[in-house]
């Protein structure tokens, strides 16, 4: 099945705090959007596969955050819950152009 | 060399672990196959009656997602079965015409529920409780029918019950014998247990024996032996379960009860195991999960190729999962001619309490109402424990090497994560882990409350022998060899300025630190230099960075700051019409006697606050959280100072201050301590003419009683004692240790060998008032920063379909 992506306008750069999250709600869509310390910007569901905690609150180290819950270590790139514990999130591809940041999100 | 083929049959919990344990014990010598007849990924069956009991949804019970069996290049078969083994060729068969060639075959097919073959069982509206089908089919027929009946008075049909109260039917509970779980309860227990029940709203018939489901299509009504007859709109079928041996059966593998098997998992054939509720060990068939696990265990290491001592059976104990009610029961459950007993029977308070003893031996016990104990008898039972070891030694007298030597491998040693001695063990082997901080980094273990922390270096201890060294340099997290000493000394020598930079200078592992260093090198920075440090708003925790307290679900909590825990009509109208404008779930009142409004969402913090216009309470923070105060000398009959006074002068001095971890303060004002200062990090109290200043109490987790540190005779000296308790506290603590661990660490006398020092004890409190002289009220701060306010608390929100 092919499915439809669409590119959303999310926020300007300076407008993201540095090294947290920022939630963004989409529609039915809850994302955490992160500018990491590189400056790059990541997107990923915004709920921890453990008990559902809110990832856009978690403490951001290096590309990986926190979950502010049970502290579990999920890579804001791919999704992946590190271990010991086990699972991943969803990610989202982000774009950053003339300092404004979108996400791909599926669906229009 | 290729690798094996391993096929599994039965996609669920127990042969779905044992993969689990070949993953981890091999992870490259199998290509593995999984045929499941649900057409679901491996969930949890247990936590079904959850499921129908509305407490959890269906995804929350799945144990292995389907990217799971991705990751692990598993390829699994969902909705398909296994129809046929050649066991000559090793081929299976599936439904769908599908081979599949093994070199090692699984069987764990579970079990099938038994279902009565009554006339009529094949009507409408007749089910079993085992599978997600099930509780499907339940839930749908609550949204239109009213009447219940369970036919089957043992765990899973009262879990099935409780489930379908909760879906508003009316239960009736059909039972052959004259008490409940009659298999896991004596007649007294069992009794206790319907009287529960009944006040739950769960009606009994009890001694019945069902003849026949009446109806035309869909089922009517349930008619009994004795004639009597009742109507029902569906009936669960909750009489137990078997084994599911057909398969193995028609393929000619040697089935009793259940596919026989040896200690470990073979079955008579060669390169075919079994595991799980279908299998037959010694005699036994299993139907819990703690044993199933075990099984799989050792079969994983026959499959691997890796020697154990096989699989020697297990005791069993069994707890009830039905809300508000706490049952127990484990070993024998009645007495014969041999058996002595301990019975506790508490009426009045419904707690029932009964240990059989054999030959002086604990062989078994029923709990009601209160199963705290449950655990330790089972460990009891399994070490063949005298039952004056159980009456002698109150619970935690046990010392640590004895207690650990005597637990069965299975005990849950951390509580929080589940995880056992067994596991543990294992991994302190297989991956070599020396420190508490290794184990905790590759099992979990006390990585939630840290609670079993000492049960962890005991097993390590016990492990290891000699070459654990018990006193280890503790790092601050696995980021760093460095321990909390040296950073500061580096910090202090080196003039680092924030943490970043000492992560870079000190050779920090990991580039940018994790959710333990972070925050503990902010608050090491801060403390070093509190006039010149600014604090890392992203090396905070949640709580503290958006100063409120996240909940479960996302929303948070907020507590105003209410001096001494005294308030007044103003402040509580205030609070009253924030709670209605802004809907807030609950208002609680907190142990700390403030008043704590839950259920608040983020956005809406920072106008709460601006309409409160009350300070902070800082119930999320590392620092003073409350000064608790009694009544005192103005109203109370035996006060003797004024409490409420010197507690809102203590509040006041110290609120917004930083420390290692939480403090809590309170000050009483006669020794009946109503404020209860043994359990507080700071407790005064006052007695005629003087105060006793207490310190290093804790009521939480690492309960334990404070200590008096001074008398001292005015309310100045208990203040300025308090200063520079608090400050060499803040100096030579570790992050997050709080301080009942800390005067036990470093000792009573030596706080006061310092404190003694007039000129150490006049710098410790300059020291703190020059702390103090940065604090700001968070919340005032945050309203006045519209940065702040955009980037800590506004969420972007994009309708769907725009761009």
């Amino acid at each position: 099945m092919e499915k439809l992506l669409s590119k959303v306008f999310v926020s300007k750069l300076e407008d993201l705090p540095e090294k947290l999250g920022k939630t963004v709600i989409i529609g039915e869509l809850e994302l955490a959007v992160f500018k990491l310390e590189d400056g790059k910007v990541r997107a990923i569901e915004n709920r921890c596969p453990h008990k559902g905690g809110v990832l856009a609150e978690g403490m951001v180290s290096g590309e990986h955050v926190f979950c502010p819950m049970h502290d579990w270590k999920i890579s804001t790139r791919s999704g992946k819950v590190q271990e010991p514990d086990t699972g991943c999130v969803q990610t989202y591809e982000t774009e950053v152009k003339k300092n404004e940041v979108y996400v791909i999100v599926p669906g229009k | 060399m290729s690798k094996q083929r391993l096929v599994l049959i039965g996609n669920g919990m127990a042969g779905v672990r044992a993969i689990e344990e070949v993953l981890q014990s091999t992870p490259d010598q199998f290509d593995i196959t999984v045929f499941g007849s649900e057409p679901y990924p491996n969930y949890n069956r247990i936590e079904l009656s959850k499921v129908l009991q509305g407490d959890t949804e269906i995804h929350d019970i799945t144990l292995n997602s389907w990217q799971w069996y991705e990751d692990n290049n598993i390829k699994l078969y969902p909705g398909e079965t296994v129809l046929e083994i050649d066991k000559e060729k090793q081929i299976v068969r599936t439904d769908k015409g599908r081979e599949s060639a093994y070199d090692k075959l699984i069987i764990a097919t579970g079990s099938l529920p038994f279902m009565l073959p009554l006339p009529g069982a094949d009507k409408e509206g007749v089910t079993a409780f085992r599978d997600i089908k099930d509780c499907e089919k339940m839930i749908e027929c609550s949204n239109h029918y009213k009447k219940a009946v369970v036919i089957g008075g043992g765990l899973l049909g009262l879990e099935a019950a409780r489930g379908l109260l909760n879906l508003g039917m009316e239960v009736d509970v059909v039972h052959l014998a004259d008490y409940l779980m009659e298999r896991q309860l004596d007649k007294t227990a069992g009794k206790m247990l319907q009287k529960e029940l009944e006040k739950q709203g769960m009606n009994f018939l009890l001694e019945k024996q069902s003849e026949e489901i009446i109806g035309t299509d869909r089922v009517e009504g349930l008619k009994f032996k004795d004639g009597q007859q009742i109507e029902a709109d569906l009936i669960v079928m909750a009489v137990g379960i078997r084994p599911n041996i057909s398969l193995a059966k028609e393929s000619g593998i040697p089935v009793n009860r259940g596919i026989i098997v040896n200690d470990y998992l073979e079955t008579e054939v060669p390169n075919i195991f079994a595991v799980g509720e279908c299998a037959e060990h010694r005699e036994m068939v299993y139907g819990l999960v703690a044993p199933l696990y075990q099984q799989g265990k050792e079969m994983a290491k026959r499959i691997c190729g890796i020697e154990g001592d096989g699989y020697q059976g297990s005791v069993l104990s069994t707890q009830l999962k039905v809300s508000g009610v706490d049952v127990f029961s484990t070993g024998k459950i009645n007495e014969d001619e041999h058996t002595k007993s301990l019975k506790l029977f508490d009426e009045w308070n419904g707690t029932y309490k009964k240990v059989l003893v054999d030959e002086g031996k604990v062989t078994g016990a029923v709990l009601f109402g209160d199963t705290s104990d449950g655990n330790r008898l089972l460990s009891l039972i399994n070490k063949g424990a005298s039952i004056e070891e159980y009456t002698e030694s109150g619970r935690s007298e046990e010392a640590g090497a004895d207690l650990i030597s005597s637990m069965p491998d299975e005990e849950i040693i951390c509580g929080c994560n589940g995880v056992t001695k067994g596991t543990i063990i294992e991994a302190i082997h297989n991956q070599g882990l020396a420190t508490v901080e290794q184990v905790k980094g590759c099992t979990s273990a006390s990585r939630s409350c840290g609670g079993c922390k000492s049960l962890v270096s005991d097993l390590l201890e016990h492990t290891l022998g000699d070459d654990y060294d018990q006193n280890q340099k503790e790092s601050i997290c696995t980021c760093t060899t460095l321990s909390r000493d040296e950073v500061i000394e580096e910090i202090k020598m080196k003039g680092l300025t924030h943490t970043r930079e000492v992560m870079n200078v000190l050779g920090w592992k990991s580039e940018e630190g994790c959710s333990k260093c972070k925050p503990a090198l902010n608050y090491y920075l801060g403390m070093l230099k509190p006039t010149e440090y600014e604090d890392e708003k992203e090396s905070r925790f949640v709580n503290e960075r958006l100063h409120a307290n996240i909940q479960n679900d996302g929303t948070y909590s907020v507590v105003p700051r209410m001096y001494g825990g005294v308030t007044n009509a103003e402040d509580l109208r205030k609070i009253a019409d924030v709670a209605d404008k802004y809907e807030v779930k609950m208002i609680k009142v907190t142990g700390g006697q403030r008043l704590d409004l839950l259920g608040v969402k983020k956005q809406d913090l920072p106008n709460i606050w601006s309409e409160l216009d009350m300070p902070s309470g800082s119930a999320y923070a590392k620092g003073l959280r409350t000064v608790k105060t009694c009544v005192g000398a103005d109203f109370c009959r035996f006060g003797t100072q004024d409490s409420i006074g010197l507690g809102i002068k203590m509040e006041k001095k110290f609120e917004g201050l930083n420390t290692p971890h939480k403090v809590k303060m309170s000050v009483s004002a006669c020794p009946r301590n109503c404020a209860e200062g043994s359990v507080k990090d700071v407790g005064i109290v006052g007695l005629d003419g003087e105060f006793e200043i207490y310190v290093g109490g804790n009521g939480g987790t690492h309960m334990r009683k404070a200590e008096l540190l001074y008398k001292v005779k005015t309310e100045e000296e208990v203040i300025a004692v308090t200063a520079a308790f608090l400050q060499y506290y803040r100096e030579s603590a570790n992050y997050l240790e709080r301080t009942s661990a800390w005067v036990e660490r470093v000792g009573l006398d030596h706080i006061r060998s310092v404190l003694d020092e007039k000129q150490t004890f006049m710098e410790l409190n300059h020291r703190m008032d020059e702390a103090l002289s940065v604090v700001q009220d968070p919340w005032k701060e945050a309203i006045e920063d519209n940065r702040l306010l955009r980037e800590l608390y506004q969420n972007v929100k994009i309708p769907a379909g725009s761009n």
